[in-house]
């Protein structure tokens, strides 16, 4: 039941060299016999002790295979691996998220899946459907998941008695948000009602999905939609009335950040943000969640990593072991203890839940029914590269939204036809 | 950096070598200045030469994201200069290099202004100027962010002494690029300080002491002596000055973050390479971009080894 703290990470991050040479006296890598030592490439140092148990439990079961974990910072993950890939010595099994999947799923550097799932009947149906849609490309499922995260209403009660505003449930709607946000700014103390930030994950997509538009949608963009620009105004708006903090002032500390120093009364976070809140005494004390206000249409975005094999790994049935092993419930259980973050599969998420009793974390799972999986193409990052600095302006407070938000459209579809023409 | 006097000396250590023919001690000379040499050649060689080469070779290239490339001619050059975002980093590159240029009268005024005669505790003060230069460009950019920050920054907090409205220095679009440069001449001027000051003292004291009997001022003895024959040192420190400023990076991608609204105003080219090579997978156009910025570079530096027979003097 540990909580995400700064020293914590630090202690995992400190104690993983450690592990990767306690680990190394494995043996050597017979071929694809399922005995050998595996690596396991991550990024995250918080999650290191729930997977070091993980694989503790997996070693027992499985005495001739052992793992190392393979650490490396967030920042050069994906550099790192691409060129580990070239060079042939990428990890045998690694973290994959959405934003990254496709673009190795269609270069063939991962190892296809189904007909192993099919054969040792892996509880894929445990898992959300729409996550396990998320890593499967061409009909092929190339990644389990292990985890998920949605995003949900935070707020501060301290404030909200304050201003004597009720404190919002899964009744709220857009309106009731907005004249919350209203009521809950205080220019003299500087505290905004609500954090309109342009983040794509956690504020951008919910509101878009909310409002019944779309990202993408077979292939093309849906930012030139009438009901995605209405989501995005939704955003602006409160920007432009001052309920809101600009994105130029959002740059310099983020909605997070101005939450957790209690000038913020409202925001949206993901769930795995839960950890950090409940290190701040006073949140812990005072911050409460609850799923998001509806729109027109009720939304969140569901987004979890999942498990993938190398294409290129010699130790291949080994690897599919350990995957099996971490997609079956003993190791979701370790997982979700952890604390860290929600276990994808279903049932295992009490420990989670029960880890910060002050909040209410079964709303991030009843979000579950109607989460939209995170967008996402085989170059998702060139068009996410195309949304800050087209929406930056109208986030700051110039105006000019509809605008913003159709040139972003073309863009991206520009773009998306240059990734089906290669 | 350190590859400029090595070589120039290689090239001296070569001619003397020639003069006197290619037999005896000066041979085993020449032998032994090659030696010397070798484990740097080697390197430049290895790690800045064949990569350049092969850069050259791959910006013709689509190359994939894991490896393997297919021969496209030259669609990348025609992307690069079709495609507005890199005109305008281009353009915010100049502007970053005419700020970082500005290092230069500064470093020589605080220099000359160190060179005073009686002045008590100089190399504490060179050291002072020193640190910001040695400070890695990650922790200059945090720290200058937090200086800047627009709600809690301490720049904001003193200009409002003084009646100024607080400001988002490096998310108001016009703002931004100086808020940057300004860093950027903070942290370099401590280099061409040192190599100003190391300049100064080779000049003799004799001129200065004549040019005091004959009734010339401070001001007069910085612009008749110290500034002609200072120029050889000068014009060193500005085509290396130009170079780095040209190829600034890092500082910017501490400093703006990528939700950053002014990101569009202040992206340099080494930026928009970074961004192309390393997230959006298209190395190939990467590496035309980067070689179009070397032949700005190389164009730039000839230009100023022409021009500077018009103003440098060699003693």
């Amino acid at each position: 039941m540990r909580r995400r703290t700064l020293l914590c990470s630090g202690l995992a991050a400190a104690s993983a060299p450690a592990l990767a040479a306690c680990a190394d006296q494995g043996g050597g890598g017979s071929e694809g016999g399922g005995r050998g030592t595996l690596s396991y490439g991550m990024w995250d140092p918080a999650q290191v002790p729930g997977m070091k148990r993980i694989i503790a439990a997996f070693q027992r079961r499985n005495p001739g295979i052992s793992v190392r974990i393979e650490l490396t910072p967030w920042a050069s993950y994906w550099t790192t691996l691409k060129t580990s890939m070239r060079g042939g010595t990428a990890p045998d099994v690694f973290w994959m998220n959405a934003v990254n999947f496709q673009l190795y799923a269609a270069h063939g550097v991962l190892e296809p899946l189904s007909e192993r799932i099919a054969r040792d009947a892996t509880p894929l149906d445990r898992h959300p459907a729409q996550l396990v849609r998320l890593y499967a490309y061409d009909g092929t499922q190339y990644g389990i998941p292990k985890d998920f995260d949605t995003i949900g209403l935070w707020y501060n009660k301290a404030l909200f008695d304050k201003a004597r505003v009720p404190y919002p449930d899964s009744t709220w709607t857009w309106d009731d948000l907005r004249d919350a946000a209203a009521e809950l700014t205080d220019p003299h103390e500087r505290v905004h009602g609500f954090a309109a930030e342009m983040q794509r994950q956690i504020v951008i997509y919910p509101c878009v999905y909310g409002a019944g538009g779309y990202v993408l949608r077979d292939g093309h963009s849906g930012f030139g939609d009438d009901r995605t620009v209405e989501g995005l105004r939704f955003l602006t708006d409160m920007i432009d009335r001052g309920w809101s903090p600009p994105q130029s002032a959002m740059v310099e500390n983020i909605g997070r950040v101005r939450f957790w120093s209690e000038k913020t009364a409202m925001v949206y976070d993901l769930s795995a943000m839960a950890g950090q809140m409940y290190a701040v005494p006073a949140l812990k004390d005072h911050a409460g969640v609850t799923v998001l206000p509806k729109g027109r249409e009720r939304a969140t975005v569901i987004h979890g990593l999942a498990n993938v094999v190398s294409a290129k790994s010699d130790k291949k049935a080994a690897a599919w072991k350990f995957v099996h092993f971490m997609a079956g419930r003993e190791a979701a259980e370790i997982q979700a203890g952890s604390g860290v973050t929600i276990s994808s599969h279903t049932g295992t998420q009490d420990a989670w839940i029960s880890s910060m009793p002050e909040f209410d974390l079964r709303n991030f799972i009843a979000m579950k029914k109607y989460a939209v999986p995170y967008p996402s193409s085989k170059n998702t990052a060139v068009w996410e590269n195309l949304q800050y600095p087209l929406l930056g302006a109208a986030f700051s407070g110039k105006g000019g939204i509809e605008g913003a938000a159709r040139t972003l459209g073309e863009q991206m579809d520009r773009a998306l036809k240059e990734e089906r023409d290669r | 950096m350190s590859v400029f006097p090595a070589t120039a000396a290689a090239k001296a250590a070569d001619r003397r070598a020639a003069r006197t023919g290619g037999t005896g001690p000066a041979s085993r000379n020449q032998r032994a200045a090659y030696l010397f040499i070798a484990p740097l050649g080697l390197g430049f060689a290895l790690f800045y030469f064949w990569p350049m080469i092969q850069t050259f070779y791959f910006s013709f290239t689509e190359f994939g994201p894991f490896g393997g490339h297919t021969w496209i001619g030259g669609d990348n050059y025609a992307r690069v200069v079709k495609d507005v975002t890199v005109w305008q980093a281009l353009g915010n590159t100049l502007v970053y290099c005419g700020i970082g240029l500005t290092a230069l009268p500064l470093a020589l005024v605080v220099a000359s202004l160190l060179n005073r005669r009686g002045l008590r505790a100089v190399p504490l003060y060179r050291a002072l100027y020193f640190v910001p230069f040695v400070t890695l460009p990650v922790a200059v950019g945090l720290v200058w962010n937090w200086l800047y920050n627009g709600d809690f920054g301490l720049l904001n907090e003193v200009l409002g002494w003084f009646g100024v409205d607080r400001h988002y220095w490096v998310s108001d679009p016009s703002t931004a690029v100086f808020a940057i440069g300004a860093v950027m001449v903070w942290s370099t001027t401590g280099y061409y300080l040192i190599i100003f000051m190391a300049g100064i003292k080779g000049i003799p004291r004799d001129y200065y002491e004549a040019a005091e009997l004959d009734g010339a001022g401070a001001v007069r003895r910085f612009f008749t002596i110290t500034l002609p024959l200072l120029s050889p040192t000068i014009f060193f420190a500005s085509v290396i000055c130009m170079i780095q400023s040209l190829q600034v990076f890092d500082l910017i991608y501490i400093m703006m973050g990528e939700k950053n609204p002014a990101v569009g105003d202040t992206q340099s080219v080494v930026g928009l390479f970074y961004k192309w090579a390393f997230t959006e997978n298209a190395q190939g156009a990467a590496a035309a971009l980067a070689f179009l910025l070397m032949l700005l570079i190389a164009a730039l530096t000839y230009l100023q080894f022409r021009l500077q027979r018009r103003w440098v003097h060699y003693g």
